[in-house]
């Protein structure tokens, strides 16, 4: 039988559990004994970490310890306590800044771990901290990259300065070019700090068994095996003594499951006071202690040919680090200047890239790392030069995308890290025009900047492509079941994009099944495949499906060796048929086979690049500021799409978080870099009510030459472009008052300005 | 303190302490995890419940506050064989990624159909407007929410 489930919108069957409250995520898990972690963190954002007083703390009822640096005393890290190394661009510059699970000597953000009390509720835990007694010596604090700049105040004083690095994008010979270019323009343009907010809060639950020397996490996400790697050599235990398990995740957008404080501090002190402890994060821990992302300021320049062609850009881009260098912290610092050009052609390109440390909370990646900040300078500059030349905004556009005949594309080179990157494949010509004609833009287009009914219109359109399909390597498992269905353990994670339907769909393919013979897909624990690289940069299904797609190779072909002789037939003449294995007229239940498996792996050092085009339209009230969408089109080819149903989900998903970051989200500081947005009151997130016209169109046109599938990572595509293109509508909408926004969100306290700023201007 | 109320059509009696929210209670004591905790102060509605028919912020609510109530959770609102036609609905229309969120809409469109089943598009939204998710975009789930509509249509005029 040929089946067709890759291409078919197959409903997911993790909704079976979801949709009855059946889900287990970690704080649904309980153990006798269990004791909760409640952490004092630090309300000071940067000082010198005096003393810490448990004492009266550890007479309350119910309190059984309260862990501080103290309690540390690991001989492979010079002040006895661990240190989070980073996951990606583990450069020896940033080994400084890197975090410790707990202050010892300094606090550096609001929101840093300084204790642990283990009681045997959360609410007697939570009293406890209140008599824990804390003694800071504060330091100036520095609140923003403008202060770290001024090395004044220092957050690492041996380093002698807050730039942990500067990452430089290259191509061409940007400076020559640009002194002989006939036109340039600069601007300075501004990303807002946004997170990757999921709606479960982080959660650790670990159990240590002595006698076994095995210690057990639950709470697992994104990246188990990587983690376990990091725990293992903190906490002084082989690999294999750890098991890390994943259980339903809600939500991860590439903040959840990097490896954080928590994820040695709850492990420890299960192994340290002996029993099962579990600690999950409230809401306003959460807001202050998972990775904060994307708040840049750049100066940026580009310089055109006069019929727009792009020659190239330069320029700074000044990337907010808070405190410390977490896990992947460098990510989207390095990707805002080297992807920046995003699906256009510019042949010279010469960005700094500088990462200042400051007294807030760390940063991380958050869906569309740096492409987001990339996309909304790229986007917002086209507009600005088309209309200094005289030249429609689309047609910019098309004159300067890559075309068909130019993949690969090269793009910059990021250093140190001697990062290249190239476009795989596709004809981003054809993806902008189908998506101007579906959204109308020659009818909607001549509604910008007219004034209806008290509203200004305005029409946008931005560009993008979205890298995807990390490698190195993923691997995957398939084993026959007594009951002569078949299991696939995968070393990806979910975080709840639906990919146990996904890699059903790809295994009942290739193993031509009904794809129920996938009995089940397992995933994301360190305990099913002999490694794992996890859930990031929009890679499961592209690596994930791959590695799918070579194990059921190695499995057809080891049941054929096992019921060639088993039948004493040729192993060729072996075929798969539902639940029997058939050969020369014999035929034997699958299940006879229970217990086989065959484990295989892809490897693959590419990056898949989708792409496409957003176009909006929206009206913008001058007086009040507020901005409401009246359409907005966004259309990707992502090379071959698996499942029509979930991929929809993930651009429009996607979109409206891109949506969020373009006009809501922002994480507040004062002066003093204390933290102002400590609830979802204060942290606006989109609600089902703000952007009720979203449409996506997803075609599949162009597959990706680099894997098997020839699928490309379509995760991020709905976000990347969000930014420019609202940003561009807005500026299309307000140019009677000369309004350019150069910053997000845009609030409608910013527009208010703009309107106001520009009406001054025509005044005066 | 003792309470005693019904959850999901069963009698069930409680000693809490007076601070134990609703939620917590029926997560922890009564071990109905399908109800989630996001935000703990009355913004996500993923702690959404039914008490007495009303769609209440079990994060909001102390468990001693039920005492006599009718509970209904997201358990309550499904079966064994099959998936009611609201769950159904939010299948089909891919109203769901992580799941985290999909109890407190389940109990929030349950209520608002079960009152309003001709309930339009701007009104859907309106009610979902309490309850935040952060995968799908909300498109889906508003689609889903009015394709189940019709489930909820008394059959008799
Ligand atoms: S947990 Fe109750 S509203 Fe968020
Ligand atoms: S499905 Fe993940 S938050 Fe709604």
């Amino acid at each position: 039988m040929k089946n067709t489930f890759i291409g078919a919108s197959i409903e997911r069957r993790e909704d079976l559990r979801f949709l009855r409250g059946r889900g287990i995520y970690v704080d649904d898990l309980t153990v006798p004994g269990l004791l909760y972690a409640v952490i004092l963190r630090s309300s000071v954002a940067h000082g010198r970490l005096k003393s810490v007083d448990t004492s009266a703390a550890l007479k309350i009822p119910g309190v059984h310890a309260v862990i501080t640096a103290k309690d540390m005393n690991f001989t492979d890290y010079p002040a006895g306590v661990p240190i989070v190394p980073m996951r990606l661009q583990p450069l020896p510059e940033f080994k400084p800044f890197e975090q410790p699970v707990i202050a010892y000597d300094k606090v550096r953000y609001v929101g840093e771990p300084i204790a642990v009390v283990l009681a045997s509720s959360v609410a007697v835990g939570e009293d406890a901290l209140e008599h824990i007694a804390v003694e800071i010596e504060d330091l100036p604090p520095v609140a923003t990259w403008r202060a770290a700049q001024k090395n004044e105040s220092i957050l690492f004083e041996p380093t002698g300065t807050n730039r942990s690095l500067m990452f430089e994008a290259r191509k061409g010979d940007a400076d020559t070019a640009f002194r002989d270019a006939p036109y340039t323009r600069r601007e300075n343009l501004r990303t807002g700090r946004h997170y990757g907010l999921t709606m479960e809060p982080r959660g650790v639950m670990a159990e240590w068994d002595a006698a076994k020397n095995k210690l057990t996490v639950s709470g697992a996400a994104k990246v188990p095996f990587f983690n376990r790697r990091i725990l293992a050599k903190q906490i002084g235990l082989a690999e294999s003594d750890i098991e890390m398990i994943e259980n339903d995740v809600g939500g991860g957008y590439g903040a959840r499951g990097e490896f954080y404080p928590e994820d040695f501090l709850i492990p420890f002190a299960a192994k340290h006071i002996n029993r099962p402890v579990k600690w999950i994060e409230d809401r306003r821990e959460n807001l202050m202690a998972m990775n904060h992302a994307r708040e840049t300021e750049a100066d940026l320049e580009i310089a055109c040919n006069r019929d727009g062609t792009i020659i190239g850009v330069r320029g700074d881009v000044h990337t907010d680090m808070g405190a410390y260098m977490r896990t992947n912290g460098a990510v989207g610092a390095r990707n805002a200047p080297q992807f920046m050009t995003g699906p256009y052609r510019v042949p010279h390109h010469k960005v700094d890239s500088h990462l200042w440390m400051t007294n807030k909370t760390p940063v991380g990646t958050y869906r569309g790392p740096g492409r987001f900040e990339g996309c909304f300078y790229m986007e917002r500059l086209l507009d600005m030069v088309a209309a200094d030349l005289g030249i429609d905004r689309v047609e910019m556009r098309r004159r300067n995308l890559i075309s068909k005949a130019e993949h690969p594309y090269k793009l910059a080179t990021a250093q140190p890290t001697n990062a290249h990157d190239q476009t795989d494949s596709g004809d981003y010509h054809a993806t902008l025009d189908l998506c101007l004609k579906e959204f109308g833009w020659s009818e909607k287009s001549k509604l910008g900047g007219k004034l209806v009914g008290g509203k200004y219109h305005g029409v946008g359109v931005a560009c993008f492509i979205e890298g995807g399909a990390a490698g190195p390597k993923e691997s995957a498992r398939l084993e026959i079941n007594r009951d002569s269905t078949i299991t696939v353990f995968m070393g990806t994670s979910s975080v709840g994009q639906g990919v146990e339907t996904i890699y059903a769909q790809i295994a009942a393919d290739a193993l031509e099944v009904p794809i129920e013979r996938i009995r089940h897909v397992y995933h994301g624990s360190t305990n099913t495949v002999s490694d794992g690289y996890g859930a990031y940069h929009s890679r499961s299904v592209v690596m994930g499906g791959s590695a799918v797609l070579v194990a059921t190779e190695k499995f057809m072909a080891t049941l054929r060796q096992a019921a060639g002789k088993r039948l004493g037939c040729a192993e060729s003449s072996v075929t798969l048929d539902v639940d029997k294995v058939v050969a020369g007229g014999f035929s034997l239940p699958l299940g006879e086979f229970a217990g086989l498996t065959a484990e295989s792996a892809f490897l693959n050092h590419k990056h898949t690049y989708s792409y496409g085009s957003h176009a909006t339209h929206i009206t913008v009230d001058a007086k009040l500021g507020h901005i409401e969408i009246l359409d907005y089109l966004v259309v990707q080819d992502v090379g071959r799409a698996i499942n029509p149903l979930t991929l929809r989900g993930q651009v429009i998903g996607s979109l409206v978080q891109g949506l969020g970051g373009a006009v809501l989200e922002d994480l507040k500081y004062d002066e003093q870099a204390q933290f102002l947005t400590g609830t979802l009151a204060d942290y606006l997130l989109p609600l089902a009510s703000d952007f009720p016209n979203l449409r996506c169109i997803v075609t599949d046109d162009h597959p990706s030459p680099i894997n098997p599938l020839g699928a490309k990572g379509a995760g991020e595509g709905g976000i990347v472009a969000a930014g420019g293109c609202m940003a561009n509508a807005v500026a299309n909408a307000l140019q009677s008052f000369g309004v350019q926004p150069r910053a997000l969100p845009l609030s409608p306290t910013y527009i208010w300005e703009l309107v106001q700023a520009g009406q001054q201007k025509a005044a005066e | 303190m003792p309470v005693k109320f019904e959850v999901n059509g069963k009698p069930v009696s409680v000693d809490v302490e007076p601070r134990l929210t609703l939620a917590d209670c029926l997560r922890h004591h009564l071990r109905l995890t399908g109800t989630h905790v996001g935000c703990e102060h009355g913004v996500c509605g993923a702690c959404t419940v039914l008490v007495d028919g009303d769609a209440v912020r079990s994060c909001l609510m102390l468990a001693v506050q039920a005492e006599g109530a009718k509970v209904v959770t997201v358990e309550g609102l499904s079966n064994d064989d099959d998936l009611t036609p609201l769950q159904k609905s939010f299948r089909k229309h891919h109203a769901l990624q992580c799941g985290f969120c999909t109890p407190g809409f389940i109990t929030t469109a349950h209520a608002l159909l079960t009152e309003e089943p001709d309930c339009d598009a701007d009104r859907v939204r309106e009610v979902l407007s309490g309850n935040i998710c952060r995968c799908t975009g909300y498109i889906a789930i508003v689609e889903a929410v009015l394709d189940a509509r019709s489930a909820y249509k008394k059959t008799t005029p």
